[in-house]
């Protein structure tokens, strides 16, 4: 499984990287989480506001900082 | 009610140390203090709910398709407003910018929004409508949809595509993902904003209302008069110039023009100030060079500069 952490580096997406780590560490999953920074991967995932998040590539949520439960109950989806 | 519990608290806070009168400066600056941060920090934690309760429902994702349908003017007009209910964030102007441009919407429509979305945002509101009143926000939101209208509909007459970014237009986006939240993520969204917002701001409203409350009770009531008032045509610029690098401090430096207009600057050269001070920032200069050419930048500031300016000579004339 692929956790993708989308956005140019702002302190949001920071947090949401801690949170999504948190998260899988938790669950014990066999995930990696990576960020995404580059404007056209963003783009093309249809993401126009940043943090957003994504799971093996489907866009879960824009534009806010999910915490580490909402991150989980993806995750377990 | 309020006013008269304060004046309460600060005559017994005064008459309880002996000494001093309740009428001397101090104790009319602990007042001015007390009152404006108790009244503006219950305004921005209801406010900033209200307004992020309603942007829940205007992700850019659907702002960028109400704007892709409308002609030019009216899109001009419809960015401006949108750019009040659509979250924005200038981290996320470049995302914002790409997607309106690629999905079709003309450039003018885009920096209507641009130059609206900053500027008319939650923070200034409370702070205008809690210090000021009613009237002087509705101005300053009045007076900024205009500037905003009217720059972009002025950067899209003037066809300037060419001076947007190569790479933009090679940008494909992918389909836009719209989530469906229930009331209780849009709670959730409108709870986490106040936590944010109120988090980020609250020292610069304490530390802006105190240098406010202190030069309420101690500097002269016409200090400002000869050198900012209605008279002084220099005045709207120098504002203009000084609000730019002050970014994001529309809650420091707002208590502090309401002290100023009541040493004698006027209506007008405040309100350019205000709108300098949220419009127009360098952090959010720095982000939009990695879509804009530098020429299309520099006219993008200049344009806003000049409508913001002509803004405040326009209040300071009829006012």
């Amino acid at each position: 499984m692929k956790v993708q952490i989308l956005g140019s580096g702002c302190a949001k997406c920071k947090l949401l990287e801690k949170n999504a780590r948190e998260a899988v560490a938790e669950l014990a999953l066999e995930a990696e989480v990576v960020k995404v920074s580059d404007i056209e991967s963003i783009m093309a995932m249809g993401v126009m506001s940043t943090p957003a998040l994504a799971i093996d590539g489907v866009v879960k949520s824009s534009g806010r900082v999910l915490s580490k439960d909402q991150i989980t109950a993806f995750l377990v989806q | 009610m309020w006013q008269e519990t304060v004046d309460r608290l600060v005559d017994w806070i005064f008459s309880a140390k002996g000494g001093q009168s309740p009428d001397s400066a101090l104790a009319l600056a602990l007042n001015f203090f007390i009152y404006d941060t108790v009244k503006i920090f219950i305004l921005l934690i209801v406010i900033i709910f209200a307004i992020s309760l309603l942007r829940s429902f205007f992700p850019p994702e659907r702002t960028k398709g109400f704007l892709e349908k409308v002609p030019e003017f009216v899109g001009n007009i419809l960015a401006a407003l949108l750019g009040i209910v659509t979250p924005f964030c200038s981290c996320s102007a470049v995302p914002l910018f790409i997607g309106f441009i690629e999905a079709g919407v003309p450039l003018g429509v885009t920096f209507s929004f641009l130059v609206s979305a900053p500027m008319v945002n939650e923070v200034a509101l409370v702070m205008l409508w809690g210090l000021f009143g009613w009237k002087i926000a509705l101005l300053y939101i009045g007076s900024g949809l205009v500037v905003a209208i009217v720059s972009g509909a002025i950067i899209g007459r003037l066809h300037l595509e060419k001076w947007v970014e190569e790479y933009v237009y090679r940008i494909h986006s992918g389909e836009a993902v719209l989530e469906t939240l229930t009331w209780k993520d849009r709670l959730k969204y409108a709870s986490a904003a106040v936590g944010e917002i109120v988090g980020k701001v609250w020292a610069y409203v304490i530390v802006g209302i105190a240098i406010g409350g202190f030069m309420h009770g101690y500097a002269p009531a016409d200090l400002l008069a000869r050198y900012a008032g209605p008279a002084v045509w220099y005045a709207v610029p120098v504002a203009v110039l000084i609000g730019v690098p002050l970014y994001s401090n529309a809650a420091g430096v707002i208590p502090i023009v309401k002290v100023l207009m009541e040493k004698g600057m006027a209506l007008g050269t405040s309100l350019a100030f205000m709108m300098a001070v949220t419009a127009l920032s360098l952090p959010e200069a720095v982000i939009l060079r990695k879509v804009l050419k530098p020429r299309l930048l520099a006219l993008y500031f200049g344009i806003v500069a000049i409508g913001i300016m002509l803004t405040g000579y326009l209040f300071n004339a009829v006012l």
